[in-house]
């Protein structure tokens, strides 16, 4: 089973939850938020590089070249400009499409590939995978894809998703069972979670609502959520014993036990 | 015309609550470029003059009746956005490789609304944001757009600041807010996880050579770690411009729509000196 956690608002618990549901239930884990992964800071678990993410990249050939600008005209990054006799390459806007070769009619293109990121893997009491994009690269979605290649469907797999609505996160909950969506009960948090169900409803993916900090903000999440018949999974309450653990990198259900029982009882309700 | 970026790395350290206390304290154009999870606007209530529709990239559709199910833009899709003779939009780049292999001719590039770019007027002045469709792409052209409305309303206004809300992370919708800024204030948190993101998310200010301050927020929920921020810092050269402590009245603000200058006295004056402090790096540069 996958369970994607995710939320549209950053900084609301979703590794919290991902990391506490793993160790409760003995899941992996799946760090797709790979511009900032937080996950094996509460695992600590020894990581090992076991691939690279590559995209692929034009490499020219100047020699064949005849410079007619067909590959740049193709090209819809604009991330290539042809000049009279030289060849301008942008790597960071190029998408790896390989269109630029097929369009090529010298055969003046090769492929190479450029390196954007790392998948890390480890385990201890917990196996967990994760992804890394390099700094200054833009795009996130190779290296979650690539990450979500590990996946084993038949264990129970949890995904801690990257905040926001966009594309990382998107390509994240593709193809998951269930997405909990983890909000704090502020207008910020309503307002981002209002954007991630509607994403989650528009895939068809079953969903439910926790709700960290519970007891700061006021009401209107609960209200939303009982409006529109979303079931609130559970409700974590604003603690400064759990903000410190946090701060600590210690997952809460190691030190507050009767949390380990709600977390597994929260699997239960998902299955 | 100098701009000044808010980022985090990671989420939910309160970019957004400082953003909107620095609208009380200068006269600048703001925009928020957290655009598929924005929240300024819930605090500075904008009166929308004129929403501008963003086409990003465009998205293969198949025409059914052409298709003669050859497989071939299935095979040429380095997206995996084609399966069963169909485009999965979320995942099409929009790169129009599949138009170009379809031997009938049964695949056309559609245009399409994937967001909007909203021009305002606020209590504290001009205001743009942007924002995606629930589930659209191509954020960070969506940004770009933000940035370039909020630099022709700053010339047209005479204003000479732009301030910028801009999204957790270090990818794309992260180096188009800041990518050629002047200044990058980097809102840290006393945590384990924060201090990592904020160490990944300086080497990208860093990377496109864009000049970074910190200021730690909360830091007194665990003044041990906001000690390892302050030595990270010290020995990078660094400025830390300020500390603000853990307070509810952020959080109470919020609630009310306000931001805490216009909330608290006692916080607002911690709001001056922060912004003293960046207007002083701004002007120094």
């Amino acid at each position: 089973m996958i369970i994607t956690v995710a939320s549209g608002k950053g900084g609301v618990g979703k590794t919290t939850v991902a990391v506490n549901l793993a160790i409760a239930t003995g899941a992996t884990i799946y760090d797709c938020d790979v511009e900032e992964p937080n996950a094996n800071i509460f695992l600590k678990v020894n990581l090992q590089k076991i691939e690279d993410v590559f995209l692929m990249n034009p490499v020219f050939d100047l020699n064949k070249c005849t410079f007619c600008r067909e590959c740049a005209e193709f090209c819809r990054y604009h991330a290539i400009a042809v000049l009279p006799s030289d060849i301008l390459f942008f790597p960071e806007l190029c998408s790896g499409c390989g269109g630029c070769k097929i369009v090529c009619k010298h055969d003046a293109i090769e492929e190479g590939k450029r390196k954007i990121g790392e998948i890390y893997h480890g385990k201890n009491e917990i196996e967990i995978y994760q992804g890394l994009l390099n700094i200054g690269e833009a795009r996130a979605t190779p290296v979650i894809n690539q990450l979500k290649k590990h996946v084993d469907k038949k264990g129970i797999a949890i995904l801690d998703a990257p905040p926001g609505n966009g594309c990382p996160a998107i390509e994240t909950m593709h193809g998951s069972d269930f997405v909990i969506l983890v909000t704090e009960p502020t207008p910020f948090g309503l307002h981002d979670l209002k954007i991630a169900v509607d994403i989650v409803r528009k895939f068809n993916i079953p969903f439910g609502v926790i709700i960290n900090r519970y007891g700061i903000g006021d009401d209107s999440v609960e209200k939303y959520c009982n409006g529109e018949g979303i079931e609130i999974l559970m409700k974590i309450p604003y603690s400064r014993e759990i903000a410190e653990l946090y701060s600590k990198g210690i997952p809460f259900v190691k030190e507050i036990k009767e949390w380990r029982k709600k977390f597994v009882e929260l699997y239960e309700a998902i299955k | 015309m100098k701009q000044i970026v808010v980022a985090s790395g990671k989420g939910g350290t309160g970019k957004t609550s400082i953003v909107a206390s620095f609208a009380s304290l200068t006269k600048a154009v703001f925009t928020d470029c957290d655009v598929d999870a924005p929240n300024l606007h819930l605090i500075l209530k904008p009166e929308i003059i004129e929403k501008i529709p963003y086409e990003g990239m465009e998205v293969a559709e198949i025409n059914e009746e052409e298709c003669i199910k050859c497989g071939a833009c299935q095979k040429a899709c380095r997206f995996g956005a084609i399966e069963n003779f169909m485009v999965t939009e979320e995942k099409c780049e929009g790169c129009g490789v599949c138009m170009l292999v379809c031997p009938v001719n049964a695949i056309e590039m559609k245009k399409r609304v994937n967001g909007y770019v909203h021009v305002a007027n606020t209590r504290f002045g001009e205001f743009v944001y942007g924002l995606l469709i629930p589930g659209e792409e191509a954020s960070g052209k969506l940004v770009a757009l933000v940035r370039q409305k909020a630099k022709e309303i700053a010339e047209r206004k005479d204003k000479n600041l732009i301030i910028i809300d801009a999204p957790a992370g270090i990818g794309c919708p992260v180096i188009a807010s800041l990518s050629g800024t002047d200044l990058a204030v980097i809102i840290a948190e006393p945590t384990m996880a924060a201090i990592h993101d904020m160490e990944r998310i300086l080497e990208v200010a860093e990377h496109f050579k864009v000049k970074a301050v910190v200021c730690i927020n909360k830091y007194d929920i665990n003044e041990e770690m906001t000690k390892k921020i302050e030595e990270y810092c010290r020995e990078r050269g660094i400025e830390i411009i300020g500390k603000i402590p853990f307070n509810r009245k952020f959080t109470e603000a919020m609630v009310k729509g306000k931001n805490i200058v216009e909330y608290d006295k006692e916080l607002a004056d911690l709001m001056k000196e922060i912004w003293k402090k960046v207007e002083d790096m701004i002007s120094q540069k």
